[in-house]
């Protein structure tokens, strides 16, 4: 015995200390994977709806303000939102082996299910039921998004920014992509600095007031 | 396909994944002038189908890309695009979510998150409409797809139902003609 380190391996990072007390962590990387995994295979027409119900509601691994923030974040990078999502969740708590894991358990059973479907797809492409099924998944897809976020609204509250100038800049962001079909790289590069720069100046006069 | 189209494949994706800011699905129209103008490895109606498969399946709408390399050249295309995709982005986000955690609580980081939240906001929106409107614009399934997106938003807003449900209530109602 020769070191007195008081900690052999501490965690990677810890995360930010949160409002809510009843936050949990998930305890291992099989409980992430299984987590992700399930998660994934109920995210018909998209996972984002699910990942919301399922890690800030269900299990209680975010509270609502760190998943619309890790979204934001993960939007903004490139790549598929929903694996930066995985990935940054997985990476929070276990470093990059927790990355991998969560990323394989949202996409190992769901790529098998689909190619399956894709060689199905094949044969009975012409059937009008596979159609119509087809068309009601996809309405019910279009309300599941719709829904996430109405009850991520909620979050704006929060803003820095105030709530009015959240909600004006989350409506002309959907102005300029749903009506206009602006480029998105455009709006998040224009509308995105606008924004960013109204939040840092926010953050320097509630600072400047808090400590008046 | 030759061992050098397979290449070229891959490499496209590589880069489709660096510009793939907001979801995969907004490099959709890049992979349809690639896949089917250029190359001619798909038809239009492929094209189409492989995202309303991917729409169908469980699992995050980025598969739609597997099911594309899958009808390009089978399960080494499905390999190619899947990996494409993923490695760049995956790469760049580890290393920036990292960068950016370390200085969370820092006015620069908080601004950042903090002044795109509310664009994150207006983009799901977005997705929800652009989902939505092909079936809203249509006379003939505009009634049947208004009614699902109610009642899907009411009971995502008001229960804990599983969503899996909903999905399964609209290829029910699509089955029954109802959409």
């Amino acid at each position: 015995m020769t070191t007195t380190s008081p900690e052999a391996a501490p965690p990677p990072e810890p995360p930010r200390p949160s409002s809510s007390p009843a936050l949990t962590a998930p305890a291992s990387l099989r409980e992430l994977f299984f987590a992700f995994n399930r998660l994934s295979l109920q995210g018909f027409g998209g996972v984002l709806p699910v990942a919301q119900r399922e890690l800030v509601e269900r299990l209680r691994w975010l509270d609502k303000q760190q998943f619309v923030e890790m979204l934001a974040v993960s939007q903004v990078l490139p790549g598929p939102n929903v694996v930066n999502l995985a990935l940054m969740f997985g990476d929070r708590w276990f470093g990059v082996r927790g990355a991998m894991v969560a990323l394989a358990g949202m996409m190992a059973a769901p790529l098998v299910i689909v190619l399956v479907l894709t060689v199905l797809y094949g044969q009975y492409a012409q059937h009008p039921l596979v159609g119509g099924a087809l068309r009601g998944m996809g309405a019910v897809a279009a309300g599941l998004v719709i829904s996430t976020a109405l009850k991520l609204l909620t979050t704006v509250r929060r803003n820095p920014m105030g709530r009015w100038l959240a909600l004006l800049f989350a409506a002309l962001t959907f102005t300029l992509t749903a009506l206009l079909h602006w480029p998105l790289v455009w709006v998040v590069l224009g509308l995105g600095s606008i924004a960013m720069t109204v939040a840092w100046v926010r953050l320097g006069r509630n600072t400047d007031s808090s400590s008046t | 396909m030759t061992w050098g189209e397979l290449l070229g494949l891959f490499g496209h994706f590589l880069l489709l994944s660096l510009l793939a800011v907001g979801g995969a699905i907004t490099t959709a129209p890049d992979m349809h002038r690639y896949l089917v103008t250029d190359h001619h490895w798909l038809t239009d109606a492929q094209f189409t189908s492989s995202i309303a498969i991917a729409q169908a399946a469980p699992g995050p709408n980025l598969l739609f890309v597997a099911v594309l390399g899958w009808n390009v050249a089978g399960p080494l295309g499905a390999f190619a695009t899947t990996t494409g995709i993923l490695l760049p982005s995956t790469v760049l986000s580890l290393w920036a979510t990292r960068w950016g955690s370390q200085r969370r609580e820092t006015r620069g980081v908080r601004a950042f998150t903090n002044g795109l939240t509310p664009l994150t906001l207006g983009l799901l929106l977005a997705t929800g409409w652009v989902l939505a409107e092909p079936y809203v614009r249509d006379p003939h399934y505009r009634w049947g797809a208004l009614a699902l997106i109610a009642i899907t938003v009411l009971v995502m807003t008001r229960t804990k139902i599983s969503p899996m449900w909903l999905v399964a209530l609209g290829a029910l109602a699509g089955v029954a003609g109802l959409v």
